[in-house]
């Protein structure tokens, strides 16, 4: 591992090198990751934000999806002055104010059964900060099949959920959570029903925390635990998630080979 | 089994047969397909619900499934 850094480097990360779980060698643990954010949204903005302010060498953005007036009230990376562009690109320039260290990699298409395994194998990290079920699958079954750690985060209203998945380390994957993506319609999504800005922006930043302790390997991980919190109630809880042994995707009897059981053009559900 | 109090949602409840999770929630109305059940702070496996029997003092919360971003 190459631990040298500049003097300028040094200062930037100083509160990093001076954290004892985080050190020199730590900080370089961070230069050497590389960690794929699927969604530069309300989720992703935070995420996207904080892994580069921290160093992440290599952080990949892929989003479809352009910006608009209303993604405003929560998307941070986002601006006024950027509306109508790439969210992927408007969000590595935000990043790249932050940090211009760091490599951004700008994927401007969505999630597709046939892109998803290639792009997902040249991370080290998965984060799902998606705005639909149906790509919230597509990651889910891929990182599996690639055996790739995903962070996942989901925000609704006033409330927001949030867990780690790794199912090649024998933790549980996201259809041991949920099976199967809910009937459309039967869930509202966020376009319907709603969130508080905010609520994005705490589970976007907890979401960078545990890949950031990911990449350290440091405290206790959310694999194998759901952490749920009511804004309004102002109350987090943390529940115990094991693996399902009926999981389709992961379990002892598991069907999933491949994502050909996805749709080639996910439906867009909610634009979060 | 005779008479069990549950609590579901902070909300006690009293179960006069024996009544799986699939059981209660059939009872309560809830759409299987829209959330997930959390046991004495631990998620029920969706495979498991027709066999997971209640217990008296057993503390279920209905964790609704969400996916904006």
């Amino acid at each position: 591992m190459n631990l040298d850094f500049s003097d300028t480097d040094i200062e930037r990360y100083s509160r990093h090198i001076l954290l004892a779980e985080v050190g020199g060698i730590g900080q370089a643990k961070l230069r050497d990751a590389r960690v794929l954010v699927v969604g530069a949204g309300g989720l992703g903005s935070p995420l996207i934000l904080y892994l580069a302010a921290a160093g992440v060498g290599t952080i990949g953005i892929v989003d479809g999806d352009t910006v608009d007036l209303s993604n405003l009230q929560r998307q941070i990376a986002h601006s006024a002055a950027r509306l109508g562009a790439g969210k992927a690109a408007s969000a590595a320039e935000a990043a790249r104010a932050i940090n211009p260290g760091v490599r951004l990699n700008v994927v401007a298409k969505r999630l597709t059964p046939e892109n998803a395994l290639d792009l997902i194998g040249g991370y080290d990290i998965v984060c799902d900060g998606t705005d639909n079920f149906a790509t919230r699958f597509l990651v889910a079954d891929a990182c599996v099949l690639a055996r790739k750690p995903l962070v996942s985060a989901a925000v609704l209203r006033f409330e927001g959920q949030l867990s780690t998945f790794k199912p090649h380390a024998g933790g549980p994957c996201y259809r041991c959570l949920y099976p199967e993506p809910p009937p459309d319609g039967l869930v509202p999504t966020c376009s319907e029903a709603g969130v508080l800005g905010a609520v994005t922006g705490v589970m976007g930043t907890l979401q960078a925390t545990e890949v950031l302790k990911e990449i350290l390997g440091i405290g206790e991980g959310m694999a194998g635990r759901l952490l749920v919190w009511d804004a309004l109630a102002a109350k987090f809880r943390t529940i115990r998630l094991n693996p399902d042994p009926a999981c389709r995707a992961c379990g002892p009897a598991a069907t999933l080979r491949d994502l050909s059981g996805h749709a080639p053009a996910p439906a867009m559900a909610c634009a979060v | 089994m005779g008479e069990a109090t549950i609590t579901v949602n902070g909300q006690a409840r009293t179960l006069h047969d024996a009544t799986t999770v699939a059981g209660l929630l059939a009872t309560i109305g809830l759409d299987l397909r829209k959330v997930a059940v959390e046991r004495n702070e631990e998620i029920v496996p969706k495979s498991a619900y027709a066999i997971t029997m209640l217990a008296d003092g057993d503390a279920l919360e209905i964790v609704h499934f969400i996916g904006g971003g």
